[in-house]
């Protein structure tokens, strides 16, 4: 809890003493934190490994882009909790469809359907085909004359992902501490046992199915207003396998995990662009050949994660399932 | 729809389908004899249609370079299984996922990196260039019936194989229970790194007879992997028959989708989004029978 407050501290004074780039580069792993802290509601605590989960961000950036009018600005207040929506619905949908099947299925159903929705967007015209959309005017958030904050501010936009991260955490928490959060680890030890004591397990995996949305929506709702920028990618299995990873590289079920994950993936990311050219090869430029070869080797030699690494150096047992 | 025309789309998408069928049965029996999901399976697709590009300009010959590309997909195929894949029979689905997706990455970039990113082309070969004319404007080109005649010989042969002879026997044993087979002193290892072989050799081989009548660019796997995931939840995984089946739906929903301009409720379709129509298949058949059409009760 202390390591928690002090990370957070330290991320409030980091623009203090950074550069802009540092600031954007923050925010954008804060914002994955989010999305990857989502995705651990449905794979560490319920098991349900979903292979789709990008559609729910890029959704609610999409939904931005379309409610946004033509050189002018949004309204903050209304189209925050109306892209969060559109993803909740398109959870709510797709969840209804997805949620029925286990194991491997769920694993290719979430991905079928996030490509189904990925596809859409890239071969119609609807939102700017697969060069997507600008978002050219940030959203205003005025409430009458006065205005909290500026959307078109890095320094805003970072502390306002700052809060919302704080805020995704806490949410989480409580949901995972509540009576519905147990019966959630309950269906990932246990499904035909729960279903036995009379849980109806079909909905309590829907609900946890549409809250990872909306949650994945708030990041992709950020991500959006940082970059100004909506495509297809952000719908796409790779974004999807990537925040997998995260997840997975951080450790799931233990929420921190997958933030440090988040922040680890991003920082690769960043280092592996810039290699030198060696050989001819421009190594830079074929970055994820070694993202790639980093998968392989995580897959291989990380089964619980950091978290658990840092666990068994400590010489505690596993406790990431609490 | 005139006939004529009618009969080109059956053709076209009954050859669709049985490609299709060739790469989904490479995953399925993968799936349901060895237990691993290999989601790097649409990259052999990729793999095999650049090698054949690759093999043909530097033999030229399509004849030599089929055989020499073939050769070439076993033996990453045992390699692969012997360095990396066998270490994932225990483990959970999560974690094949995630290395097999790593390993899509590495097999794009160093596509990228061998052979560029450009969009290539490889022509059909010469003895099977003709097409049978139907009517003064119409016709259809023999090379595409071959591809089809290679698709029902190799599913005839894989069937011949699983259901009649000693090893397929073995294959089957081991699917049911690797621990029995192995202490009947039977080399299961062994057997594993050969389906797994077989199985990418599968979508290899679709890339190779394909490459000739669509393009062949980076990406192709990924499409073709996103839809072999439909076939498998329509057909049921571990089911060959049930890829058979879905692929064989898939390939004539999607074409008859792109030609037909279907009107529903007065609503007329957007030609682009009649791709959209396999996925609203894979919707009915999920509520219908959430564990496919011929797969196991979940």
């Amino acid at each position: 809890m202390a390591a928690l407050f002090a990370v957070v501290v330290a991320l409030a004074v980091l623009p203090a003493v950074a550069d802009k780039f540092y600031v954007q580069l923050f925010a954008k792993i804060m914002i994955m934190a989010i999305l990857a802290m989502s995705l651990d509601l449905l794979l560490g605590y319920t098991g349900l490994v979903s292979f789709g989960h990008a559609a729910f961000y890029g959704a609610s950036g999409y939904a931005l882009a379309l409610l946004t009018p033509q050189y002018q600005a949004a309204n903050f207040w209304t189209s925050f909790p109306l892209a969060i929506a559109a993803s909740a619905l398109l959870a709510l949908v797709i969840g209804f469809f997805v949620v029925r099947t286990r194991g491997i299925y769920f694993i290719m159903v979430t991905l079928a359907f996030a490509q189904m929705l990925f596809f859409l967007f890239f071969d119609t015209k609807i939102a700017g085909g697969s060069d997507g959309i600008y978002i050219d005017v940030r959203p205003v958030a005025k409430i009458g004359a006065w205005q909290p904050f500026r959307l078109d501010d890095f320094m805003h936009i970072y502390y306002l992902v700052l809060v919302l991260l704080v805020l995704t955490y806490v949410l989480l928490r409580v949901i995972l501490r509540s009576p519905f959060g147990r019966v959630l680890a309950g269906i990932r030890v246990n499904e035909q046992r729960m279903l036995s004591l009379g849980y109806p397990t079909f909905r309590y995996k829907l609900a946890c199915f549409v809250i990872a949305g909306a949650i994945a929506g708030v990041a992709g709702y950020l991500s959006a207003i940082q970059f100004g920028v909506v495509n297809p990618e952000t719908l796409g299995w790779h974004l999807s396998a990537a925040v997998m990873m995260m997840v997975i590289l951080g450790g799931m079920g233990t929420l921190v995990g997958p933030a440090i994950g988040a922040a680890i993936w991003i920082l690769l990311e960043i280092g592996f662009q810039g290699l030198p050219q060696a050989g001819g090869v421009d190594f830079g430029k074929h970055w994820q050949l070694f993202m790639g070869g980093f998968v392989v080797l995580a897959a291989l030699l990380l089964p619980n994660g950091l978290i658990g690494v840092v666990d068994r150096l400590r010489g505690r047992r596993d406790e990431s399932h609490e | 729809m005139e006939f004529n025309t009618f009969l080109i789309q059956l053709l076209n998408g009954v050859q669709y389908g049985l490609l299709l069928f060739l790469v989904s049965s490479g995953l399925t029996l993968v799936f349901g004899i060895m237990g691993v999901i290999n989601v790097a399976h649409g990259s052999f697709y990729m793999i095999g249609a650049y090698l054949a590009w690759w093999l043909t300009a530097a033999l030229g010959s399509f004849w030599l370079a089929l055989p020499a590309a073939i050769g070439l997909t076993v033996a990453i195929g045992l390699a692969l299984e012997a360095l990396l894949i066998k270490r994932l029979y225990r483990r959970d689905h999560l974690y094949q996922v995630l290395l097999t997706y790593g390993l899509i990455l590495v097999f794009e970039e160093t596509r990228s990196i061998l052979w560029g990113d450009d969009v290539r082309g490889v022509p059909i070969p010469a003895i099977l260039s003709a097409s049978i004319p139907l009517t003064e404007t119409l016709s259809y080109p023999v090379y595409r019936l071959w591809i089809s005649a290679v698709c029902l010989v190799v599913a005839g042969l894989m069937y011949w194989t699983i259901q009649k002879t000693r090893l397929g026997m073995m294959i089957r044993a081991g699917s049911a229970n690797r621990e029995m087979v192995q202490s009947l002193g039977l080399n299961i290892e062994l057997i594993y790194r050969a389906v797994f072989a077989a199985g990418i050799t599968l979508a290899g081989l679709a890339g190779m007879i394909a490459s000739p009548v669509s393009a062949v660019f980076p990406g192709m796997g990924n499409q073709v992997l996103i839809v072999c995931f439909v076939v498998i939840v329509i057909g049921g995984m571990g089911s060959v028959k049930g890829a058979m089946v879905a692929s064989l739906l898939i390939g004539l929903v999607d074409t008859f989708g792109k030609v037909l301009h279907l009107e529903i409720g007065g609503l007329k379709l957007l030609p682009e989004l009649s791709s959209m129509t396999v996925y609203l298949l894979m919707a009915v058949v999920l509520l219908w029978r959430p564990e496919g059409i011929y797969g196991r009760r979940l």
